[in-house]
C-alpha cells in the first residue's frame, strides 16, 4: 500500500469511529423536537411540547436547580481544598508525599459504587441522607482528582523565576501568591473548576444512594428512563449537551487547553 | 521533613472523613460475626461466581474493542495538522463530558426493538425481524465502549506525540513500508500509552454501574449492579460489603500490577 492510500484508510476508519462517538449525541436532537406522543423515529413533525413539559414540571425544575447549586458548591469546595493539595504535591517536600498523591487520586480508581455504599451506611447513621451538603462533600471527593491533576500540570509548567522576582522586589509571600502565582495559574484553575462542576452535575451513582427524596437531575433522569421513556428525556439531554458544549468552549477560551492536561 | 504538608491537610481531612473512613467501615461489615462466610458465599456460590466471570469477561472485551478503535483515533489526532487535531479533540471531549445517562438513553433509542437501527435495517430490507441489540451482552458492550473509548484515545495520543518524528523519518529513509514502520517503530514505542489506556479502561470497566444497569435490562449482571441490588433490594449489608471488598481488591490489584509494569518499562 502506498503512503497516501494507507493514510486514506486510516481517515475512513476514524470517520466511522467518530460517527459511533457522535451518533448518540446527535440522535437526541430530532427526538426532542418530535410531535409524536411516544418515541418515534424519524419524528413525524416538529413541536416544542417536550421542552414545555420539562419547563412546566416543578419536579424537573427542582432537580435541575438542585444539581446546579450542588455542582457550583462542589466546584468551589474542590478548588478550595484541591489547589492547596496540588501545591503541596507539586512543591512540598515531606515524608509520605507519594502516599498523599495516591490517596488524592484514589477516588478515580476506586469504583464509585464502593464509595457510594460506604457513604450510604455512614450518612444513614448521621441522618445526612437527602441533605444537599452531604452530596457536595461526596462529589468533592470525586472531583478532587481532576482539580489536582489539572493544577499540578499547571504548576509543572510554571516559571518560578517570576515568583522569585516578586519576592526579590520586596513582595511578601502572601502578596506573591495573590498577585503573581494565582493569576498566572488562572487558566488551570478555570479548567479545574469547570471540570469539577460538570463531574458533579452529571454524577448519578452517589446521588442514587445519598439524594434520598431530594432528586438531582441525573437521578430524576435515571428514574424516568427506568419507568417510562418519553421524549422529555431527549429534551433534557439536548440541554445537557448544550451546557457541556458551553463549558468546553469556556475551557477552550479561558482555561488551560484540554490537550495541555494530557500527559 | 514537613515542608509544605500543611496546605494538603484540609483536603486530606475531607478524604479521610468522606472516603477512607466510610469505605473501610463498610468493608468491615463483611466480617460480621467474625467469620468469612460472606466471602465464601461470594466466591463459592455458582450464581455469584458467574457474576464475577461476567464482569471480567465484559471488562476484557471492552478493553480490547477500545484499543482497536482508540489506537487509530489517537494516532490520527497526533499526526494530523494542528487545526484538524483541535477538531478531532473536540469530538472526543464532547462525548467524554456528556452525561453517561444521556448517552445511555440515546443508545436505548438507537438499539431498541423499535429503535432507529432496527427500523432502518428493516426498511432497507436487510432483516425482517428486529435484531436483539438491547438488554443483552452486545448492548452493554456498545454502551460501555462508547463511555470508555476517550480514556483509551488520550494516553495513546500522548504516546504518539512524544515519539521522536526523526525515528519515523529514518525508517522511511531506509525504505521501510508503512506496515513495517507501524510494527517496528510506532507500536513498540507507544506501548506505554497503550498500557496506560488499557489499564484505566479495564479498571473502570470492573466497577461500571450505569450502563449495565440500563442497557443490560437485568439480564447482564455485573458486580456493581449486584452490589447495588444487595443494598437497595435485599438489604444484605454484610454480603454487599464482601462483594465490595472483592471488587476493590480486584481493582487495586490490577491497577498496582499495571503500575509496577509501567515503572519497569520506564527504566532505561
Amino acid at each position: 500500500m502506498s503512503r497516501s492510500a494507507s493514510r486514506r484508510l486510516l481517515i475512513v476508519a476514524c470517520t466511522a469511529i467518530y460517527v459511533f462517538l457522535m451518533l448518540p449525541l446527535v440522535v437526541v436532537f430530532p427526538i426532542s423536537f418530535s410531535s409524536a406522543l411516544y418515541m418515534q423515529f424519524p419524528p413525524p413533525g416538529f413541536s416544542l411540547q417536550w421542552y414545555e413539559r420539562y419547563l412546566d414540571d416543578p419536579q424537573w425544575i427542582d432537580a435541575t436547580v438542585r444539581s446546579l447549586y450542588i455542582g457550583a458548591a462542589t466546584a468551589v469546595l474542590a478548588l478550595a481544598l484541591g489547589v492547596p493539595l496540588a501545591f503541596a504535591l507539586a512543591r512540598g517536600r515531606f515524608a509520605g508525599r507519594l502516599i498523599v498523591d495516591r490517596i488524592a487520586l484514589a477516588p478515580l480508581v476506586v469504583p464509585t459504587i464502593i464509595l457510594s455504599v460506604g457513604l450510604y451506611g455512614l450518612f444513614a447513621k448521621l441522618k445526612l441522607i437527602g441533605e444537599w451538603y452531604g452530596l457536595v462533600a461526596a462529589h468533592t471527593v470525586l472531583a478532587l482528582p481532576f482539580v489536582v491533576l489539572v493544577t499540578v500540570a499547571g504548576l509543572r509548567d510554571f516559571d518560578r523565576a517570576l515568583e522569585q522576582a516578586a519576592e526579590g522586589l520586596g513582595a511578601s509571600r502572601r502578596q506573591t501568591l495573590l498577585r503573581v502565582t494565582l493569576p498566572l495559574l488562572r487558566p488551570s484553575l478555570v479548567s479545574a473548576g469547570l471540570l469539577a462542576f460538570i463531574s458533579s452535575f452529571d454524577e448519578l451513582v452517589v446521588a442514587l444512594f445519598l439524594a434520598g427524596p431530594n432528586m438531582t437531575l441525573p437521578k430524576k433522569m435515571f428514574d424516568n428512563i427506568m419507568m417510562e421513556i418519553d421524549p422529555t428525556i431527549a429534551a433534557v439531554s439536548v440541554m445537557q449537551i448544550l451546557l457541556v458544549s458551553i463549558v468546553l468552549v469556556l475551557i477552550g477560551r479561558f482555561g488551560r487547553g484540554l490537550r495541555g492536561s494530557v500527559r | 521533613m514537613r515542608r509544605g504538608l500543611l496546605p494538603a491537610l484540609p483536603a486530606l481531612v475531607l478524604l479521610f472523613c468522606f472516603f477512607l473512613f466510610p469505605v473501610v467501615r463498610m468493608l468491615g461489615f463483611s466480617l460480621e460475626g467474625g467469620t468469612l462466610d460472606w466471602y465464601a458465599k461470594a466466591l463459592g456460590e455458582g450464581l455469584y461466581v458467574e457474576v464475577f466471570w461476567n464482569t471480567f469477561e465484559i471488562a476484557v472485551f471492552v478493553t480490547a474493542i477500545c484499543l482497536l478503535l482508540g489506537y487509530p483515533l489517537g494516532f490520527l489526532i497526533a499526526t494530523t495538522t494542528p487545526a484538524w487535531a483541535t477538531l478531532g479533540f473536540i469530538f472526543v471531549m464532547l462525548p467524554l463530558w456528556t452525561s453517561v445517562l444521556v448517552r445511555t438513553y440515546a443508545w436505548m433509542v438507537l438499539l431498541g426493538r423499535n429503535g432507529v437501527f432496527n427500523r432502518w435495517l428493516i426498511d432497507i430490507g436487510l432483516i425482517s425481524d428486529p435484531l436483539p441489540l438491547l438488554n443483552n451482552f452486545a448492548g452493554v458492550l456498545i454502551g460501555m465502549v462508547h463511555v470508555l473509548l476517550p480514556y483509551m484515545v488520550l494516553p495513546i495520543y500522548g504516546a504518539v506525540r512524544r515519539l521522536d518524528p526523526a525515528l519515523v523519518a529514518a525508517a522511511q529513509g531506509l525504505g521501510a513500508s508503512n506496515w513495517r514502520i507501524f510494527w517496528r517503530v510506532y507500536l513498540p514505542l507507544t506501548l506505554p500509552g497503550i498500557f496506560a489506556g488499557a489499564t484505566i479502561v479495564f479498571v473502570l470497566s470492573l466497577g461500571f454501574f450505569i450502563t449495565p444497569a440500563l442497557l443490560g435490562g437485568g439480564k447482564v449482571m455485573m458486580l456493581a449492579v449486584l452490589i447495588e441490588q444487595q443494598i437497595h433490594q435485599t438489604l444484605n449489608w454484610p454480603f454487599a460489603a464482601a462483594l465490595s471488598a472483592v471488587l476493590l481488591a480486584l481493582t487495586l490489584g490490577v491497577y498496582s500490577l499495571a503500575q509496577l509494569f509501567t515503572r519497569q518499562e520506564a527504566r532505561p
